[in-house]
């Protein structure tokens, strides 16, 4: 009995991998061809590189019980000021880089502290914030895009466009990054203190804080973290593109939560892992390349994915209400 | 024979994978009698009622209801045939009026529209029956816990509930209010209703019922004559071992030159004027009634509310406490009264449990070391007899009395000099009691500072070495061991409230 129910367990936490493998078999017969190329995986892995960076702030701002709505407008304005920073203004690609992560982070600890020291909800906060810094992008250039700087400054090309070339197939540096930065974003949730504190206040606030966690620190930091990915995957999404637009960033949180959530991090909080949001990223990544491979168009992709969104989050309710009886 | 039984239980089995919560339990209710169910946290009376109701499937049994057999219950079974659950929790709407939460989901209409007169004159005559004194028009919010419960019991009486199960129905409640609600109850087996009535306090189940069952670990052990049973045996029956006494012996370790903690006209939280000094070794009892200040005070002490005058003193030095962080980093911790909310981290391992205060303490450069974090929990788990399969275990999936043990084992792991204990032993069964005392004793004998906060006037008297009343926000007297007598500290307890009057 045992046994069976440990097969069992395997399966269920296993589950979301059967879903990736059964939309790539899918994709790889509907395609005629097309998906399973080493040019395409090369694409698919550029094009999840975004998603899978701001994923780990995401996963952490998600686990404590919040959720984080403006990194679609950090992406945005991430790219609009360090594209216009490099061509208007003749700053270094280095300092530009610098500059917008800082502004990342300086946002991200803007949304903490509304949600923690004055208590907004986090949705209304960081939908606030989302508005503003969205509106100062388009400001920024009165909304018509930059571009050049990879002339000027060919490493930008480097995050997106360089690639590690193997027999096979090549890897694009951004995905990498992103590899890092899932790396980072597991060692922070299982080997240092940060993610014991992190599915204790996800799991009870009140009881966490009489344990001598600093929750309101905490949450500033943990907000902080996901302006800082976001601002990342802005970067990389500005080099992919080699132009910054004022409509980058839109929506982008979306896909953002939904890799989040799809990946078994319960929007109740304290329960999650990285492992589950890799599977997450690559499931909404392959969705998106996949339908534009079958020519299905945009606003159909918009469904397929809202879908995706409302079925992940229900099955995450479902199985709480399996567990309660 | 069977129809003298409202409902039979059946040799009811419910397993869980890995776990089996009831093992063999049979229940035989008569008609018009209170039967008290009593056992030990963890023995199965939650999961038994939940077969009552539905909730829970059991894997074999047969559940009776008027001779009528049935396999299973569900949700609509049971209220057909007449089967209500009072649990701890409520199932109220605090925004509508009692009327409409005595109706809740059925509500008496009109055509399409709802006639709230006519609920309101059904749950007037609902509540008359049980000579309860609430206006249908009221919100739930504006009334007492205690009134609240009497909805709950009229809606069922008003939905003809032939039996009542009542889960720790005196949990909640005042001295008062649970007065009333006996009332309540002995009126409703008056009337012919059959109530099952579950409680750690033994008293009430000897004033209430006329049989009492006891189940152990899954188990029916036996159901004995209220008249005929003594405490001791019943127990004896619950624990299945026999118990001597009910509170250990401690070895006289109170060191009077030594202060732990002592305050100065401590004001906060609402509390005035506190000022008391515990000594090393010494257990101090914070008596006094609900709503005395007792938790506001532990409160200002752990740096979860903020001072606001008066001085407090730390082995001689002056602290300050903003946070319970700080206060935890002096030395100070605290087991607060509601466990679940408050206390252990429920989604969390025993093992993450018991290190969550002192991650910074076995981290370098914020990396765990993760053997250190295990061995930890594992020495805890030993010293204080932790009852589980392994420190990987969920905290939620423990008893009362075990997730006590965890939050006692976390403050150990922290070495904690002053330990402040809010109702150590509320929601805990006898046995369990009895460890959580031993360990209190061995917290002094080790030269530890104890303060805790009890409602339970004989726990108070038989684990103090001193004792300190509250009453109103105010201390209104100090006892020492040989002063100790339940009458004093109830007229202290009540002092100001009559000088008030």
């Amino acid at each position: 009995m045992e046994a069976k129910g440990n097969t069992k367990n395997l399966l269920r936490q296993n589950a979301i991998w059967l879903v990736f493998v059964v939309e790539v078999i899918f994709f790889a017969i509907c395609s005629q061809g097309t998906f399973v190329t080493p040019g395409n995986i090369t694409n698919i892995l550029r094009q999840v590189s975004y998603y899978g960076i701001a994923s780990v702030g995401m996963t952490f701002v998600i686990l404590i019980g919040g959720i984080d709505l403006s990194i679609g407008s950090i992406i945005t304005l991430v790219n609009m000021v360090c594209a216009y920073m490099m061509v208007n203004m003749n700053m270094h690609w280095t300092i530009s880089v610098l500059a917008v992560l800082v502004i990342g982070v300086i946002i991200g600890l803007l949304n903490g502290f509304m949600v923690a020291k004055i208590g907004i909800p986090a949705l209304i906060a960081t939908f606030a914030a989302q508005t503003v810094f969205e509106g100062l992008a388009y400001i920024l250039t009165a909304g018509m895009p930059v571009s050049g700087f990879n002339k000027t400054y060919p490493a930008m090309n480097f995050f997106a466009r360089s690639t590690v070339d193997l027999p096979f197939i090549s890897i694009p540096w951004c995905a990498i990054i992103m590899v890092a930065c899932l790396g980072i974003g597991s060692f922070i949730l299982n080997r240092s203190y940060f993610g014991r504190y992190f599915y204790a206040i996800g799991g009870n606030e009140e009881a966490a804080e009489l344990s001598g966690i600093l929750v309101d620190k905490m949450k500033i930091l943990i907000y902080a973290l996901s302006g800082f990915f976001a601002a990342l995957a802005g970067i990389v999404m500005l080099s992919r593109t080699g132009s910054a637009q004022a409509t980058v960033g839109k929506g982008k949180e979306f896909d953002v939560i939904t890799c989040v959530v799809l990946g078994g991090v319960s929007v109740n909080g304290g329960v999650g892992k990285i492992s589950g949001v890799v599977a997450g990223v690559f499931i909404i990544g392959c969705l998106t390349n996949g339908l534009i491979l079958m020519n299905v168009s945009e606003y159909i992709q918009m469904v397929v994915k809202g879908l995706v969104l409302a079925a992940a989050v229900g099955l995450d309710c479902m199985s709480n209400k399996g567990k309660s009886n | 024979m069977s129809e003298d039984f409202v409902l039979e239980l059946e040799h009811i089995r419910k397993e869980y994978p890995g776990v089996v919560a009831l093992k063999d339990v049979t229940l035989q209710l008569r008609r018009g009698e209170i039967l008290g169910l009593i056992g030990e946290n963890g023995a199965g009376k939650s999961t038994l009622i939940k077969c009552c109701s539905g909730a829970v499937v059991p894997t074999s049994g047969k559940i009776k209801i008027n001779g009528k057999e049935f396999d299973r219950m569900t949700p609509q079974l049971a209220a057909e045939n007449g089967i209500a659950i009072i649990y701890q929790e409520f199932n109220n709407v605090k925004e509508l009026s009692a009327a409409e939460n005595m109706f809740l989901g059925r509500p008496i209409r009109k055509g399409i529209t709802i006639d709230r007169k006519a609920m309101e004159a059904e749950a007037a005559k609902a509540f008359e029956q049980l000579h309860i004194k609430i206006n249908p028009r009221e919100l739930v919010k504006n009334l007492s816990v205690g009134y609240q419960q009497m909805i709950e019991i009229a809606k069922a009486i008003q939905q003809n509930a032939q039996v009542l199960i009542m889960d720790e129905p005196s949990a909640p409640l005042t001295n008062n209010e649970v007065d009333a609600m006996f009332e309540v109850v002995n009126l409703l087996r008056n009337k012919g209703v059959s109530i099952i009535y579950i409680s750690h306090r033994l008293e009430e189940i000897f004033y209430l019922s006329d049989r009492i069952e006891v189940i152990r670990d899954g188990e029916y052990v036996d159901t004995l004559i209220t008249p005929n049973a003594t405490e001791d045996q019943l127990i004896q029956m619950m624990v299945g071992r026999e118990m001597t006494q009910k509170f250990p012996e401690r070895k006289p370790c109170v060191d009077e030159s030594k202060v732990v903690l002592e305050l100065k006209n401590v004001c906060g939280n609402g509390d005035k004027n506190m000022s008391l000094k515990i000594h090393a070794g010494e257990v101090l009892g914070l008596g006094g009634l609900v709503g005395a200040g007792r938790t506001e005070l532990a409160q200002v002490i752990f740096g979860a509310k903020p001072k606001e005058s008066g001085q407090m003193f730390l082995n001689g030095k002056e602290i300050n406490p903003k946070t319970p962080r700080e206060a935890i980093d002096l030395g100070i911790a605290m087991l607060p009264e509601d466990r679940k909310r408050h206390g252990a981290l429920l989604g969390v391992s025993i093992k993450n449990n018991i290190n969550m205060p002192t991650y910074d303490r076995i981290s370098k450069a914020t990396v765990i070391d993760l053997k250190t974090e295990r061995e930890r929990a594992e020495k805890y788990r030993k010293e204080i007899q932790i009852k589980c399969p392994t420190i990987n275990q969920l905290v939620k999936n423990l008893s009362g009395g075990n997730q006590q043990k965890v939050i006692l084992g976390k403050w150990l792991a922290a070495d904690s000099q002053l330990i402040i204990f809010d109702e150590p032993t509320r929601g805990i069964d006898v046995g369990a009691k009895y460890e959580i005392y031993k360990l209190i004793n061995e917290l002094v004998e080790q030269g530890r500072a104890v303060l805790m906060i009890s409602s339970e006037m004989e726990e108070l008297i038989g684990m103090s070495d001193r004792i300190i009343v509250l009453a109103e926000r105010e201390m209104t007297g100090e006892l020492k061991k040989e002063e100790f007598d339940a009458n004093t500290i109830m007229a202290m307890a009540s002092a100001i409230v009559d000088q008030g009057k």
